[in-house]
């Protein structure tokens, strides 16, 4: 090819990805900016208008879908309006407890898991990681009526403990089997030599697998937060519609439905729900991609 | 000698009490941990403090508890002679992850098979009728004609534009940059993405200003505005565009990484010979980067299978865009017969057993097990 033709195909290149990235990127600012936006402006003219004639952006969606229900405003007129909040801080706090929980648990037992797989001998050993990787891909639909019976018969459904029990069964197998993957590539000397001085198998878990595996162990905790945060089916099945305990995915999709075609507010409580994930996820993308590169396949 | 003798009982009944004394601790301290966590849940349950503490109460006893519950059957295996505590040592780690996969996988799938040939209150044996339903039913025929089409256009689309924008962002400079930004809505949940593309998708009469971008778009072009997510059967199209644009960021990375795996020796080899770019790529690329490909298309088509979440908030699988997963929800939540539900939740696991036997295939051939 002449330096010519490859400047021009280069061109082509980046132009074409240009237009795509516009095309991911578009749908994201557009909720973004009409988040900011006063209720009138959302619902009679397009987000882009803003680019091109003067417009003022307030907090005022933000409020009101984060108040409770007695949340008051002032509205453009400087007239005061009583209107009902969305409450969503209140999900917001539900879903950081589900979350927290939820992705600490399954690691701790999973990690235990790898490691007695991965390092111990004992009958079945084989068999029962089959199953495991059987698991793997078993959808979690399969699980949901027999559980919401055995919740129902001890009182577990709407606690967090039967939903933090139901994603650490529903993480467990791609937390198993990626943990295996990795805490079976430690080297066997160091093993061999801790458990010659004598070391018990649960300080060699505690202080050798553990900080060994820190990178393994964060890539399947983005994998799990962000698996959780977003759930919506779980949190639907086991929780419960109460206000009391429902999340954040739960709370905007109730929006949805009652709430339609109020723009302004959809559009904050959207951005709401995907704020911590974002953060997480830039933060953190390198373990993730680790991650992803390792295999994922979840049920 | 007799001496001898009363010392030797003393040491005896000695032993026996204190293996005695052993046995009552390594009873009394895993009791003792069990009511702790009771009356903790308990607590949680009933506790009308503010909603904040019971978030960090929750967090520090369900994680502490999970520790705790560990270092207890540790020390509860320890107590036993050490042969025996040898053997049981491995089932202090494996053993916890085993039950609960037992209690929320394993036991399940035999426990929705057996409740899928009873009828809605799980009383009166129905024989096939569930299956014959789930096999029959208009509204199900539709979910599977609305579900196959997610798992063709979903995966086809989101491999395709993977593939796609790896390949130009291969060849670009600001590749990081760009790959960043379609990687992004990964993160995003279906529900955001939901709303997110409900927007996109707004609709007004003919005559207001149109505030979707898509029919705003169409009106600059002089065309008729639509109400795309009422639109049949074109909808079910405009729901998996939806996970087009959550999906292609996970393809893309995958098969990024791949390319980045192909020698360049071949390519250049390629060149030589005279090949095009699109014959480089055809030829060379693709079929060495075959196995990533095949293996991207799984995972999506899994979650093509089980989508639920873009339907249950977009349309509620109204105006033709039902599907299993949003068919089986129905059946357990609105029409309460878990009959019906059980017998679309083993449709669905019929349907991953493919990927499944697969996946136990390429197991078994792995060293070391």
């Amino acid at each position: 090819m002449s330096i010519k033709t490859e400047q021009r195909w280069l061109r082509l290149v980046n132009a074409s990805l240009i237009v795509l990235v516009l095309l991911w990127a578009i749908p994201i600012i557009g909720l973004f900016i009409s988040s900011l936006r006063a209720k009138s402006d959302v619902l009679n003219s397009g987000w882009w208008t803003i680019l091109y004639t003067k417009s003022r952006l307030t907090f005022a969606n933000y409020k009101q879908v984060l108040g409770g229900s007695k949340y008051t405003f002032v509205d453009s007129a400087g007239r005061t309006v009583r209107a009902s909040g969305d409450n969503l801080s209140r999900a917001f706090i539900n879903s950081l407890t589900v979350t927290i929980p939820s992705v600490i648990i399954p690691l701790l037992i999973a990690s235990a898991a790898a490691f007695g797989f991965a390092w111990l001998i004992f009958p079945g050993r084989k068999a029962f990681f089959t199953a495991v990787v059987a698991m793997l891909v078993v959808p979690l639909q399969i699980a949901l009526i027999p559980i919401l019976r055995d919740y129902q018969k001890i009182g577990l459904t709407g606690s967090y403990l039967g939903i933090w029990l139901a994603h650490t069964g529903f993480g467990l197998p791609l937390g198993i089997y990626l943990l295996y993957n990795y805490v079976s590539t430690i080297p066997r000397d160091i093993f061999e030599s801790a458990f010659l001085d004598g070391a018990k198998p649960l300080v060699v878990f505690a202080r050798l697998v553990l900080p060994l595996s820190v990178p393994a162990i964060a890539s399947l905790a983005i994998f799990q937060f962000l698996w959780v945060w977003n759930d919506l089916l779980v949190a639907l099945v086991f929780l419960g519609g109460t206000s009391d305990v429902a999340v954040l995915t739960q709370r905007l999709a109730t929006m949805v439905g009652s709430r339609g075609q109020d723009w302004h507010l959809l559009t904050a409580g959207a951005f709401i729900v995907m704020v911590i994930p974002l953060i997480v996820f830039f933060a953190l993308q390198r373990y993730f991609v680790q991650g992803l590169m390792a295999g994922s396949v979840k049920g | 000698m007799a001496e001898e003798a009363t010392s030797k009982n003393r040491a005896l009944a000695h032993g026996g009490l204190a293996t005695l004394g052993r046995l009552a601790v390594s009873i009394f301290v895993p009791l003792v941990t069990f009511v702790v966590l009771w009356g903790g849940f308990i607590f949680l349950k009933e506790s009308k403090a503010p909603p904040a503490l019971i978030a960090i109460i929750a967090i520090v006893w369900g994680v502490g508890g999970v520790a705790l519950l560990f270092w207890v059957a540790d020390w509860t295996v320890n107590r036993f002679p050490p042969a025996i505590a040898k053997r049981l040592q491995p089932f202090v780690f494996v053993g916890p992850a085993l039950i609960i996969l037992a209690w929320y996988l394993f036991l399940p799938t035999l426990r929705s098979l057996y409740l899928s040939f009873f009828d809605a209150q799980s009383r009166n044996f129905v024989g096939l009728a569930n299956f014959v339903y789930a096999f029959t039913d208009p509204k199900m025929l539709e979910s599977f004609v609305n579900n196959l089409l997610w798992i063709i256009l979903g995966t086809g689309g989101s491999v395709g534009m993977g593939l796609l924008i790896a390949l130009l962002a291969d060849r670009s400079r600001a590749e990081k940059a760009f790959k960043s930004i379609i990687f992004t809505p990964m993160a995003i949940s279906f529900v955001g993405a939901g709303v997110i593309w409900r927007f996109v998708y707004a609709y007004k009469p003919v005559g207001e200003s149109q505030i979707g971008l898509l029919n705003a778009l169409l009106t600059l072009f002089g065309a008729e505005p639509q109400a795309w997510i009422t639109l049949r059967p074109w909808n079910n199209i405009f729901l998996i565009a939806i996970l087009v644009w959550l999906q292609t960021g996970y393809a893309m990375v995958i098969i990024s990484a791949a390319l980045k795996g192909v020698p360049s020796s071949i390519i250049e080899a390629g060149r030589i010979d005279g090949a095009g770019e699109l014959r480089v790529i055809g030829s060379i690329i693709i079929p060495y980067i075959f196995t990533t490909l095949v293996t991207v298309s799984t995972t999506i088509i899994i979650i093509s299978l089980k989508i639920f979440d873009i339907v249950y908030t977009m349309t509620g699988g109204q105006y033709g865009t039902e599907v299993i997963a949003s068919m089986q929800y129905k059946q357990m939540f609105n029409y309460y017969d878990f009959g019906k539900g059980s017998a679309i939740a083993i449709v669905l696991v019929l349907a991953v057993t493919p990927v499944m036997w697969y996946n136990l295939r390429q197991f078994s051939k792995q060293e070391g097990f």
